[in-house]
């Protein structure tokens, strides 16, 4: 699984994406995933502190929380978006 | 078929609005949003970030979003990246129609919509050195919730299947 961080999570986590591969039987969904990578690092842990400050998107779909995840997939997480 | 670019390279909009009339009779209105970096509080410069892989195709939906719901005879979204100084443009939203309703009317949607679901991040920097995050507005997400949810399905030729879009919702509460 491909783990992209962009803006103050990447800054955090000190890492602009990773390879990750959590146990399909433990991380089902994007929060299960959050919960799994907040164990990586303090880093990791500082960027998901705040899980409601984080939003995501799988397979570049904006996701939620209860979204499934899967092996292959491309995961990133950010900040709400602030284009425009 | 909309234009939708992404670049860090300024753009015209005199040129960008030529080419949505050139060679047509039948535009009678064409609307224009042209987003522009302030320097409030000391602000140095603005750094748009973006997710590559998913910014076109957000915009490229967003925009067929806007020709399924108004007719129009053509829209172009512009949205720079990389450093941006103050004065210099950020975004642009042109759309044309035959009447002035559909065109003012989906220029206004685009907009709203763009700025809450399609994936860019703001980094101000300040004169002193210091930089810091834009947070998202709540009132960005007002503006575009009262456009209510997606009608259409994805952009044409995209070969994906038809989808609702989700709103961004948080990842994890």
């Amino acid at each position: 699984m491909r783990v992209l961080y962009f803006a103050w999570l990447r800054q955090k986590i000190g890492l602009a994406e990773e390879e990750a591969a959590p146990p399909p039987d433990e991380v089902r969904d994007v929060a299960g995933l959050i919960r799994w990578l907040a164990a990586r690092s303090p880093g990791h842990a500082a960027a998901f502190a705040e899980p409601r400050l984080v939003r995501a998107a799988v397979n570049q779909e904006f996701a939620t929380p209860d979204t499934p995840v899967a092996p292959g997939d491309e995961v990133a997480f950010f900040p709400p978006v602030t284009g425009g | 078929m909309a234009t939708v670019r992404v670049q860090e390279a300024l753009f015209d909009l005199a040129a960008e609005t030529a080419a949505l009339t050139a060679g047509r009779t039948d535009v009678g209105a064409v609307a224009s949003f042209l987003g522009v970096c302030r320097a409030d509080d000391g602000l140095a410069a603005m750094v748009l970030e973006h997710y590559p892989a998913m910014t076109e195709r957000a915009l490229r939906r967003i925009a067929a979003e806007a020709e399924a719901r108004w007719p129009l005879t053509g829209c172009t979204v512009i949205h720079r990246v990389g450093r941006i100084l103050p004065g210099e443009p950020i975004v642009l939203v042109l759309t044309a129609s035959t009447h002035r309703a559909a065109a003012l009317e989906s220029c206004a949607f685009l907009i709203d919509w763009l700025k809450t679901r399609a994936p860019f991040w703001k980094c101000e920097e300040f004169a002193d050195g210091t930089r810091r995050w834009v947070e998202a507005r709540a009132d960005d997400e007002a503006a575009a919730a009262r456009w209510g949810e997606q009608v259409a399905a994805d952009a044409p030729g995209e070969g994906a299947p038809a989808r609702r879009q989700r709103e961004a919702e948080p990842a994890a509460e």
